[in-house]
């Protein structure tokens, strides 16, 4: 499909200044091991911090030294777009960590004004505070650099240094306080977890007449299923999803209650904590001694899964490839016939799909769900070429914002990526990532898309045949 | 030897030497910074020459500018092309015998001299008029535009306007580089010309000019995506601490 107009906005300062979300409470913070407010001597700390992360992350050295201003990220960013605030531009973003470093570690500090150097004041972290909590380190800008410079890399090490000296928001600390106390970012409790699994069973069992097995915590399967934990408690057609597939399959997998989360706040906040969520998802997979863990339908998780050999490897006891997308999973599956597919099941449906900003730019898969959606139903529409695979628009509630008080962000964020929905006939968006899901529910009504918004294994389940299977 | 040739050769020397070392030390700061995670912008290359010819196509094209910004792509893919053709030409005044094919660049390199303008005219003026670049514009983001053009007029002034002696051109430039100085050529636009080019020298290691360099150690395009094919090791990560995760809830 041919591209979309793009409306590039006049700037507008301060426009969103005032948008802050709520901050993290300190029984969170405290419960993640960060620090419940901001320390007494936050400027140093900072600084400290600032210094530790510039000597370990080569991409935030040299993407704060080597910027050139060209303005070809400017009007790239779905933030920039939907709100005009200049300071939404990624380089803009960007130059307000870039400013600091500049005074403090480059010997443009002696000479200021001659490329804008700043100290790091109050005025400037709640500059912080409010603009990198509206990038949903998506990416999107790192496609048009000359250099590649990732605003998403300044933007988390801008977090972790706030995080460091006791500032963070209420969301991503509150989620992954809940990962904490639960195993997963919404705080189902193990009980309730295996509960929902079994109203879902249930469901289908109603549905179809099949008896379809929700497994929990069943040592010696062979594949544990991560599922962001919405998927079990909200996008239930594609958890059911998930169930088909490997019924219909005949594959025997498992959930796990202690990893009942694919989710990893902490790339939205800091290395220690994503390091340590991550951890316990293969702890689970060791603990029940499954061959091979598949991650459900969520765009971040699947960016940390692609981590997880470097963050808590070697993964030897699995076997590869390893982590597998459910997409890929699948549609392996149904490449060698284990499926009987009815696409006529999905008839009532014109099917757009969106590339959530992780999976697109982050490690794919592009190709996979979109085989997918096109085995099970007879119309799919594609949104215009420069908002779809690389270059596809944020929803505008990934990275950490998702929250009910930063809307205004959220939905002036989301702006592109309706105006893209709005192109085409769809009237069921699918797509692959909770957050996205969550956002794009809000996204349909403030903009009036008329779009039913689900997985891309939600639209496959219901197009499954559950009698008269093949063996694989 | 006069005192001017004496204090220019002396100026060019400490402009090579704060050149080479902030160069040398910037290059060594980023080769020496880990990178701990994959994170390179996909679809991306698994293989090492899909990465090579990834980073050729930005380096040599440009690539990701003329996706975002067709413009400034022609203005600046066209400012780096006649500057490389400009600098080759330049070559003639440091090496002997001159190569062949660096003598037979001398008359394009002079069109190059006098088109170079024209692009650099095009990246100042949309600094000025277009709103969301003047917004991020900083003053070093002109002067640097305006050092370049005045190193393109006093070059171009020698050719049309007070021609120089070549002769004592290179023979000084030969001097610096042996390190057997002599005299300075008697003219003021070369005197101009050599001034502002130490100038820019001096400056290079401090600012944004570094993104020749910066541009072959970045992640997002250098690295190959085969994260799934052979494990990645972050050198500064710590062995993850056993036992602390039961703290999890669930089963």
């Amino acid at each position: 499909m041919a591209d979309m107009k793009i409306e590039v906005p006049r700037l507008q300062r301060d426009a969103f200044a005032d948008k802050q979300c709520h901050r993290a409470h300190a029984d969170h913070m405290e419960t993640i091991n960060l620090p419940p407010e901001l320390v007494d001597n936050w400027q140093q700390r900072a600084l400290e911090k600032m210094e530790q992360l510039l000597g370990r992350y080569r991409s935030l050295r040299d993407y704060l030294d080597i910027c050139v201003r060209c303005g070809s990220c400017a009007d790239k960013c779905p933030f920039f777009l939907g709100t005009g605030d200049p300071k939404n531009m990624p380089v803009a973003r960007a130059e307000l960590l870039r400013k600091v470093y500049r005074y403090y570690f480059t010997a443009a500090g002696w000479l200021p004004d001659l490329g804008r150097a700043e100290p790091l004041t109050e005025e400037v972290l709640n500059e912080w505070y409010t603009y990198f909590y509206q990038c949903s380190e998506c990416r999107r800008c790192s496609v048009f650099c000359p250099y590649g410079i990732d605003t998403a890399e300044i933007t988390m090490a801008a977090r972790e240094i706030m995080a460091s000296i006791g500032v963070a928001n209420k969301y991503i600390t509150e989620v992954l306080a809940n990962v904490y106390r639960t195993g997963n970012n919404i705080g189902i409790p193990a009980p309730a977890w295996a509960d929902n699994l079994e109203f879902l069973e249930d469901d289908i069992q109603e549905d179809t007449g099949v008896d379809v097995k929700m497994p929990v915590d069943q040592e010696g399967a062979d594949v544990l299923l991560v599922p962001p934990s919405a998927d079990n408690f909200v996008n239930l057609d594609t958890m059911m999803g998930y169930g088909k597939v490997f019924h219909a399959a005949g594959i025997s997998w498992t959930t796990a209650t202690y990893a009942s989360e694919a989710a990893n706040f902490g790339l939205f906040l800091d290395f220690n904590n994503m390091k340590k969520v991550n951890k316990r998802i293969i702890d689970a997979a060791r603990r029940l001694k499954v061959k091979r863990i598949v991650f459900g339908e969520c765009g971040h998780a699947w960016r940390v899964a692609l981590y997880m050999n470097t963050l808590n490897g070697p993964l030897d006891f699995l076997e590869v490839p390893n982590p597998i997308h459910c997409t890929e999973f699948t549609l392996d599956l149904l490449k060698r016939g284990a499926f009987k597919l009815d696409k006529s099941a999905n008839d009532e449906y014109v099917v757009t799909y969106h590339d959530p900003c992780n999976i697109a730019r982050a490690g794919g898969p592009l190709e996979p769900p979109r085989e997918l959606i096109r085995a099970s139903c007879n119309r799919f529409e594609e949104m215009p070429e420069n908002t779809t695979r690389i270059n596809t628009f944020c929803c505008g509630g990934g990275g950490g914002l998702l929250s009910d008080e930063h809307m205004d962000v959220r939905m002036a964020g989301a702006k592109m990526r309706a105006m893209a929905v709005q192109t085409t006939n769809a009237n069921y968006l699918a797509t692959m990532c909770a957050i996205c899901k969550a956002q794009l529910k809000k996204v349909n009504t403030h903009y009036k898309l008329g779009v039913e918004v689900e997985g891309v294994h939600g639209l496959f389940g219901r197009a499954l045949v559950l009698n008269g299977n093949q063996e694989v | 030897m006069d005192s001017v040739s004496l204090i220019f050769n002396v100026l060019a020397y400490l402009a090579l030497a704060i050149f080479w070392v902030g160069v040398g030390y910037r290059l060594w700061v980023w080769a020496e910074t880990p990178v701990p995670l994959k994170i390179p912008t996909t679809p991306a290359p698994e293989t090492l020459s899909g990465v090579t010819a990834r980073m050729a196509g930005e380096v040599v094209l440009f690539r990701s500018l003329f996706r975002g910004d067709k413009a400034l792509w022609l203005g600046g893919w066209t400012f780096h092309g006649a500057l490389l053709l400009i600098l080759l030409k330049h070559l003639r005044y440091f090496l002997f015998p001159v190569p062949a094919w660096i003598a037979g660049l001398n008359h394009i390199g002079v069109y190059a001299g006098e088109f170079i303008l024209i692009p650099l005219l095009f990246l100042l003026v949309r600094r000025f008029t277009l709103e969301q670049v003047r917004y991020i514009s900083v003053l070093s983001d002109y002067l640097v535009l305006l050092l370049l053009i005045g190193i393109a007029l006093t070059g171009l002034a020698m050719k049309f306007v007070a021609g120089v002696d070549v002769v004592a051109v290179k023979a000084f430039m030969l001097g610096i580089i042996t390190l057997s100085p002599t005299a300075m050529p008697a003219s003021t636009w070369f005197l101009f010309h050599f001034s502002l080019v130490l100038l820019l020298l001096v400056y290079f290691p401090f600012s944004k000019l570094l993104h020749a360099g910066g541009v072959f150690v970045s992640p997002t395009r250098n690295q190959r995506d085969d994260g799934r094919i052979r494990r990645y090791v972050n050198p500064w990560d710590y062995p993850a601490e056993s036992g602390e995760v039961t703290t999890f809830g669930g089963g």
